[in-house]
């Protein structure tokens, strides 16, 4: 039970990573990104190769240090959201959402069929974990970074800069209007957003210590993320945080349910959970649309502190 | 200050903006009227960097500043405000305020992030700024009011009130009395009135309402079908027969309505 629930919190603090930076981009800047499992897959792929030891299968490896892979995890993603960025970013929301689905499926698909880079769909073995293969350590260093990531989009949403964002995410012309350069600000959120999806995918990679273009499905990859962040509050970092745990529970509570099902019923019942989860998000929006937790008013909080 | 010259614009068949000049004087709050259709605020979008003119320019100061994007614009010192509010909905009255003024440091993600002393510092410069707005506009009581719950007048305050925030020289107003009631509108004509004379802001000004024109604006600047028909104060337009003809309480003429 005990290693169950260690297992339990290092997941939910990885997809908790992937939520928060998920609300940099829609939550705050209203970016639409529906391929996050491409930065995420980007960022476990290059973990994997730096940090893996060589071998005949795959690229590398290179048997790199873990926080080497986990830098190097973060500039990859960042580098492809900025190509991407350079091309979409002017593209409007529903119009990024289908770029972004089409560019997650492209990676999915290159790391699939290049079997050079990452042995296809065989996938690389033996991530090895950071400081000590016992899941307790590999928590803790989740649980450091997951709070760094945390402070650090907290002090940005409470910037002028994070201000701005919420600005363009309200209203493009006025910003405009207001001096903004928009496609700066809509970059950097996109770029910085993706570096931390990529830093969850590193995390992700040594954790399970395996990893093959399967886990980077768009179910698992995005779907679940977004219904995370929208359950929680979207705008809202705590939220963020709380819809990654509260919605964990619920799908991998699911999982345990239906693994005590007799065999044949277990595999249709999986198709069920999705089913849940979708029906979770349609109650939370007509009962609470905002999510659990409203968006906060920065202004408010400091005339209170004084 | 703000010279059109030869500006034309036309949308598919139609000639919105048909080779029109005029200039705003420093310190003057120019009137631009014209019947529905008459192309004012296509020449106020151009003017404000929204849309690019087809041919001619404007110059801003003799700067040539054709086709530039509104928020190079805003660095120019010509910003402008919208006839349907464009307030930030989800943020508060204070914060709609916050956010306008340019070169903030905190604005830059690396600042944001590291130089968190002198982001507060500057901070607590933007908002006592932001409490002479409020304050101008008689808008303190709702400062921590989201934006988007404020009343269709107070939103157009708001409009003004961020140009204040601005190191404004030019300022375009997109008909600023639309939809606001009487008392509202005698507050708001008095504000740009005083803006005009103790901050020195010439103004734009794209209204309906004559009374208000009447109070305001000198010279005025009539335009009717895409073109300028007339440009001088209250009384020469009032005494000139083809504006009324075209515009104040005159019939629309037969050739006046488009196909």
């Amino acid at each position: 039970m005990e290693a169950y629930l260690v297992f339990f919190l290092t997941l939910a603090g990885i997809y908790a990573v992937l939520a928060l930076a998920l609300n940099l981009q829609w939550g705050l800047t209203g970016l639409f990104n529906f391929g996050i499992s491409g930065f995420f897959a980007v960022g476990a792929y290059t973990a994997a190769i730096l940090t893996t030891n060589p071998s005949p299968n795959h690229l590398g490896g290179f048997g790199l240090p873990f926080l080497v892979g986990a830098g190097a995890a973060m500039v990859a993603a960042g580098i492809l959201a900025f190509a991407i960025g350079l091309v979409t970013i002017r593209l409007r929301t529903d119009y990024l959402a289908i770029a972004t689905i089409g560019i997650a499926e492209i990676v999915r698909l290159v790391f699939m069929n290049e079997a050079w880079i990452g042995y296809g769909v065989r996938g690389i073995p033996g991530i090895p974990r950071p400081f000590s293969p016992d899941p307790v350590v590999f928590l803790g260093v989740v649980a450091v970074l997951l709070l760094l990531v945390f402070l650090a989009l907290e002090r940005l949403r409470r910037s002028p800069w994070g201000r701005v964002l919420r600005a363009i995410r309200e209203n493009e012309t006025a910003s405009l209007a207001a001096g903004k350069n928009v496609l700066r600000f809509r970059l950097e959120a996109f770029v910085l957003g993706s570096m931390f999806m990529g830093l969850a995918g590193s995390l992700y990679a040594h954790f399970v210590g395996f990893i093959s273009p399967e886990a980077f499905d768009p179910l698992y990859g995005t779907f679940l993320i977004w219904v995370m962040l929208i359950a929680g509050g979207s705008g809202n970092n705590k939220g963020a945080l709380l819809g990654a745990f509260a919605i964990w529970v619920v799908w991998s509570g699911s999982e345990f349910l239906t693994g005590m099902l007799p065999p044949g019923l277990s595999t249709q019942a999986s198709a069920v959970r999705i089913l849940l989860i979708g029906l979770l998000l349609q109650v939370i929006l007509l009962w609470r649309p905002e999510g659990l937790l409203k968006e906060e008013r920065p202004a408010l909080e400091k005339t209170r502190k004084k | 200050m703000i010279r059109v010259e030869e500006v034309s614009k036309s949308f598919g068949g139609i000639q919105a903006v048909n080779r029109c000049s005029f200039s705003i004087g420093r310190g003057s709050i120019t009137g631009l009227i014209g019947p529905n259709g008459a192309g004012k605020t296509t020449l106020f979008n151009i003017v404000a960097g929204v849309i690019a003119p087809d041919s001619g320019r404007i110059l801003l100061d003799e700067e040539d500043v054709t086709g530039l994007p509104p928020n190079r614009l805003f660095h120019k010192g010509l910003v402008r405000t919208f006839q349907i509010p464009h307030e930030l909905s989800r943020m508060t009255v204070r914060e709609n305020l916050m956010v306008v003024p340019p070169g903030q440091s905190g604005e830059q993600l690396f600042s944001a992030l590291f130089a968190w002393g002198r982001v507060r510092r500057e901070e607590e410069e933007v908002r006592h700024r932001v409490e002479d707005v409020l304050d101008f506009l008689q808008l303190g009581h709702v400062a921590d009011e989201l934006a988007g719950n404020l009343s269709g007048g107070q939103k157009k305050l708001l409009e003004l009130g961020r140009t204040m925030m601005t190191d404004a020289r030019v300022v375009l107003l997109d008909e600023p009395g639309a939809g606001v009631n009487r008392t509202l509108l005698g507050k708001l004509a008095e504000s740009i009135q005083r803006l005009n004379r103790e901050r020195g802001y010439t103004f734009c000004v794209i209204e309906h309402d004559m009374d208000l024109i009447a109070r305001l604006c000198d010279p005025i600047v009539v335009m009717a079908q895409g073109s300028v028909i007339a440009e001088g104060s209250m009384e020469d337009i009032r005494r000139n027969d083809y504006v009324r003809e075209a515009y104040l309480g005159g019939q629309v003429p037969a050739g006046g309505a488009r196909p």
